[in-house]
């Protein structure tokens, strides 16, 4: 959906593109392409960057064109679904799973003057730049939520693989309920695939029948919000609005916003002033969201949560703030001292206060 | 139950022309089929058509990409129709290729860091070992305690990518790969080298073209190929003339094995560049409708795979450019299977429409 | 461990195991008659797409379940076709319907992914439902769990007590004798390959109807094949198909309970999945060893296209 603040938005990258010689002149409109790792259906992180591929079709008209390709698998197919892209013509290719990390780069070798964008991974290059979002920061308003409102203590987590970025999402949930309820347990169960809602649907249930009250995940489904609506316990979900899964189970969720990135990065593709960087966006940069509070939420909590977030709009607070302590007890960050994005980007530990274990090394 | 109103009527001999014509026609009702298809989602049939079939190979990179996608299909079906020629039903080529990846990318990494030229011919060696290796299972459990081969094969599909899944995520994950389920990229030495230039075509293809020629000289040249053949197509002549039924099963399974286990080799060391947990992509399985289309014959195969590489690059086109599922390949791919299954009965039959005449 | 954890372990171990049972029964009398169809994941997909389809169209679960099974005759015919009619190779014909149906049940279901479908309450039964731990576990289910326990003693009664049943084995066991005492081999066993599809169908419908409630592109993921293992892991035994579904299901949930245990095991998870694999592959050399114990157990002429006029 295209709302009145991306427009705005977009008019500025407009009239930044159109202040650039070459740009101006209605030409051939741009090809771009998207690689979409699971289907579009209508919730997960395919959605939303779905979504934002729309926000960007309508924000840009008749200057681009583009086209996606969902369901993807992580493997060798994926270089040649990208470098299809590539070879008809695109300007711009975004890939957005972090398996396509090494394929990326071998295409975007391959085509220099094809820009090439790859979400949340970390390799770059000249041609081939990567992006991230600040998930982690809506993840620690769920953990303060979810400390506040639990019965049991425990909260349950369906997370995909191990990587920096499910890690950061994990501990930050924990430091959160954490900073509120010292007794907060969460407890992880891997589905070891980024799309499998039966497998997702089942680590669910296996939680709650293990006292988890309050539940997320960090996979692409739906299933974990529908599971916590039949039995009658909490969820937050993730990606996108997920409330109308689970009316009554849905107390938030950490929504993501890829629109304006989009917009941005193609304006200045076509204007020839994109640069390759490292960009991770969160509260600040409006990546992050945090969708509408369930009425069931208490007022004080609410409060809280309005509280934190405008901290973290302003870049005043930081979740992983020290002292952070892993599971083993070794500090990992001093009382006090703000992590960095560089350790924050490799990190491979549970935080205390994660019952489960990370799988062996 | 009443008969149903059709009927086979053998021919006196089997026909002559049918074994040929057969594949062609079911890849003619197939692209009929496909038409049908198309129309059926609202698309239009034509451009359909075009894109599915014409589209992948418009151009030399698209023809590099088929006989890439061809390889791997090439070298299974070549191994696993010595072993359906004499009746030996390995239906776990898809383990074996797993295995196949997993042995060369084991070389590939407990050697990590050499630039000798010996290290790609070793992860041959290694990839074919582990494919075999894996077959020998059903090969010694048929001969010795006669379990049935199309289970215990399936069975070791199963365990093969539990296996796999199993050393990525553990003791092969890349160390500085964040945990992503993944080996370390392998070095150049132990990536076959490109055959084209700017292409992933590599020289896996000149492996399959040599295996496929071996294959041919060892079913239609070799002694024990003829044997094999008469055992197939009549088991108490093969055993009356004193054919050992247990050496056909442990060839044909070694066979079918060592040749997944190349593929598989040729998959890590060529387009992946890397063992993860994706590694495949069903090339045993798609093999197997490989060497029925192909006559289980090395020249049907070579035909055999090209078409079914084009089946899996054409369901990538429609998606791309007319948003369907890539699973219409599959769809493709069961028609083709069934057309030839059906059209196949005719080479011993007539079919006769009506109740049998007292 | 506490009961109620016993009882959570037990309760999804007895829902994981529902659509092996429903599809191996199904599969068990397919493969008595002599016919061995692999096509059962193709099988369990189509029937799985058609009856959500149904269901999120009707609001009717139990008409989704019956649509489901037809699904599965459907294409269960045109194995049949292929391999009864036409005699082609049963192993072929049957990876075909697999390979087939996996890839048309994607087509189908396109429009249908991401729906959510209302999850179907369970059935609680009176009085039994009250024991403690097992009674929760066992007698709080959906009804189609009980159906699957109906089938298996249905099926039970079919093989062993009924005339029917005989027959049906008769043809498995030696076709060309059942034929010259006047039976139809090949009539006989296009039902039992129907039966095997509808019940393939019923299987896959358990999935996307009462299990998961949503269609997603490969979501039998592989319950069809492992239905294939765990009937010949029973050596075509209904009981032991009911025992083998229930490890089978036991197996996977019980990592996911480790998992959310937070026990540390240095046990790798992937050999714990891989062990009913292992143990249908002993079973099987177990029962092949000797050619009587084969002959009491599997069906003789399993996998062997019959030629009445042959």
């Amino acid at each position: 959906m295209l709302d009145r603040r991306n427009f705005v938005l977009s008019a500025g990258a407009l009239v930044l593109a159109s202040t650039l010689p070459l740009a101006a002149v209605a030409q051939d409109a741009a090809k771009i392409g998207f690689v979409y790792v699971s289907p579009i259906g209508d919730a997960g992180w395919t959605f939303q960057h779905d979504e934002a591929r729309k926000e960007l079709e309508a924000s840009l008209g008749t200057k681009i064109e583009t086209r996606y390709v969902e369901n993807v698998t992580e493997g060798a197919d994926a270089e040649r679904v990208i470098r299809e892209f590539a070879a008809s013509g695109s300007k711009i290719v975004f890939a957005t799973s972090f398996g396509y990390m090494n394929y990326v780069e071998r295409v975007a070798k391959q085509f220099p003057n094809v820009t090439f964008m790859h979400a949340t991974g970390y390799k770059s290059g000249k041609n081939f730049g990567n992006y991230n979002a600040r998930f982690y920061e809506g993840r620690y308003l769920n953990g303060v939520i979810a400390g506040k409102m639990s019965k049991s203590n425990i909260i349950g987590y369906v997370a995909a693989f191990p990587i920096p970025e499910v890690l950061q999402g994990i501990n930050a949930l924990t430091l959160g309920a954490r900073s509120v309820n010292p007794n907060i347990e969460v407890r992880v169960i891997w589905t070891n695939s980024w799309y499998d809602p039966g497998k997702e649907r089942e680590a669910a249930m296996t939680l709650i029948s293990q006292g988890a009250d309050m539940l997320t995940q960090h996979t692409d489904s739906t299933a974990v919000v529908q599971a916590a609506e039949e039995r009658g316990v909490h969820a937050f979900g993730y990606h996108s609005d997920m409330s109308k899964y689970g009316p009554k189970a849905h107390l938030t969720a950490t929504t993501h916003h890829w629109g304006d990135f989009y917009i941005k990065t193609v304006s200045e593709v076509l204007a020839g002033t994109w640069k390759p960087e490292n960009v991770w966006g969160g509260f600040k940069e409006d990546m992050i969201r945090l969708a509408p509070l369930n009425p069931a939420v208490p007022g004080d909590v609410k409060t809280m949560v309005e509280e934190l977030s405008a901290k973290l709009k302003a870049g005043t607070f930081h979740p992983f703030t020290g002292p952070v302590v892993d599971q083993a007890g070794t500090e990992r960050l001093a009382a006090g001292a703000v992590i960095d994005d560089a350790t924050l980007g490799k990190m491979d530990y549970f935080v205390q206060g994660v019952a489960s274990r990370l799988p062996s090394k | 139950m009443p008969e149903l109103p059709l009927r086979l009527e053998p021919r006196a001999e089997p026909s002559r022309l049918m074994p040929y014509l057969s594949p062609l026609l079911a890849v003619a009702l197939m692209l009929a089929a496909g038409v049908l298809v198309f129309s059926a989602l609202g698309k239009d049939p034509i451009e359909g058509f075009r894109l599915f079939f014409l589209n992948p190979v418009k151009d030399a990179y698209g023809v590099s990409e088929l006989l890439l996608k061809a390889t791997p299909l090439m070298l299974c079906a070549t191994g696993l129709a010595i072993g359906f020629r004499a009746n030996v039903w390995n239906i776990g080529a898809e383990g074996q290729f797993i295995l196949g990846a997993v042995g060369a990318t084991g070389v590939a990494l407990y050697f990590e860091g050499s630039e000798s030229s010996l290290l790609l011919p070793a992860m041959v060696v290694g990839g074919a070992l582990a494919g075999a290796a894996w077959a020998s299972i059903p090969a010694f459990l048929k001969t010795r305690f006669n379990a049935n081969e199309i289970l215990v094969s399936l069975m070791l599909v199963y365990v093969a990518q539990l296996l796999v899944s199993w050393l990525v995520f553990g003791p092969w994950k890349d160390p500085d790969g964040f945990n992503f389920p993944q080996t370390r990229m392998f070095d150049d030495a132990a990536l076959l080298p490109i055959l084209v230039e700017g292409t992933r075509l590599n020289q896996s293809l000149l492996i399959a073209l040599a295996v496929l020629v071996a294959g041919y000289v060892f079913m239609y040249r070799s002694h024990t190929g003829f044997k094999m053949r008469v055992a197939g197509e009549a088991a108490d002549a093969a055993r009356y003339a004193g054919f050992s039924a247990n050496r056909m099963i442990w060839i044909g399974l070694l066979c079918g094995g060592g040749a997944a286990g190349l593929a598989g080799m040729a998959e890590v060391a060529g387009p992946m560049g890397q063992l993860t947990d994706k590694v495949s992509l069903g090339y045993g399985f798609a093999a197997i409708i490989v060497a029925f289309v192909g006559r289980l014959n090395p020249l049907g195969i070579l035909f055999a795979s090209l078409l079914m590489a084009l089946l899996f690059l054409g369901g990538e086109q429609v998606q791309q450019y007319m948003n369907l599922p890539s699973s219409i390949s599959m769809v493709f791919q069961g028609m083709l299977l069934f057309f030839l299954l059906g059209a196949d009965v005719f080479i011993h039959y007539r079919l006769v429409i009506g109740r049998r005449s007292a | 461990m506490d009961g109620n954890l016993i009882t959570a372990m037990l309760f999804a171990t007895v829902v994981a195991g529902t659509p092996l049972i429903i599809t191996a029964l199904g599969l068990l009398v397919n493969e008595k008659a002599g016919v061995l169809n692999l096509g059962s994941e193709g099988m369990m997909a189509i029937g799985a797409v058609v009856a959500f389809a149904v269901t999120h169209h009707s609001g009717s679960p139990w008409l989704g379940a019956g649509a489901g099974m037809l699904a599965g005759v459907a294409v269960s015919l045109l194995f049949g076709f292929l391999a009864l009619t036409l005699q082609a190779n049963q192993v072929a014909s049957g990876l075909a319907l697999a390979i087939f149906g996996v890839g048309l049940s994607a087509f189908i279901g396109k429009p249908y992914e991401s729906i959510a479908l209302k999850a179907v309450p369970p059935v609680r039964v009176p009085f039994i439902s009250d024991i403690p731990v097992i009674g929760e576990a066992l007698y709080n289910q959906q009804a189609m769990v009980y159906l699957s326990w109906a089938l298996f003693w249905g099926v039970l009664w079919f093989m062993y007590r009924s005339r029917a049943g005989l027959v049906l084995r008769s043809v498995g066991e030696s076709p060309a004798s059942a034929h010259s005492i006047g039976f139809s081999v090949i009539g006989i066993r296009y039902l039992a390959v129907m039966f095997g599809g509808a019940m393939a169908g019923l299987g896959g419908a358990f999935v996307s109807v009462f299990y998961t409630p949503m269609w997603v592109e490969g979501l039998v993921a592989g319950r069809g094949w492992i239905a294939l293992a765990l009937v010949v892991f029973a050596t075509w035994r209904p009981l032991r198909v009911m025992v083998g579904a229930y490890l089978f299901g036991g197996v996977m949930i019980l990592q996911l309970f480790v998992q959310g245990s937070g026990l540390q095991i240095d046990f790798p998870a992937q050999f714990l999945s891989s062990l009913p694999y292992w143990a249908t592959i002993i079973v099987l050399v177990v029962i092949s060893r000797k050619l009587s114990s084969i002959r009491l157990n599997s069906p003789a002429s399993l996998g062997k296209p019959y030629r009445p006029d042959a």
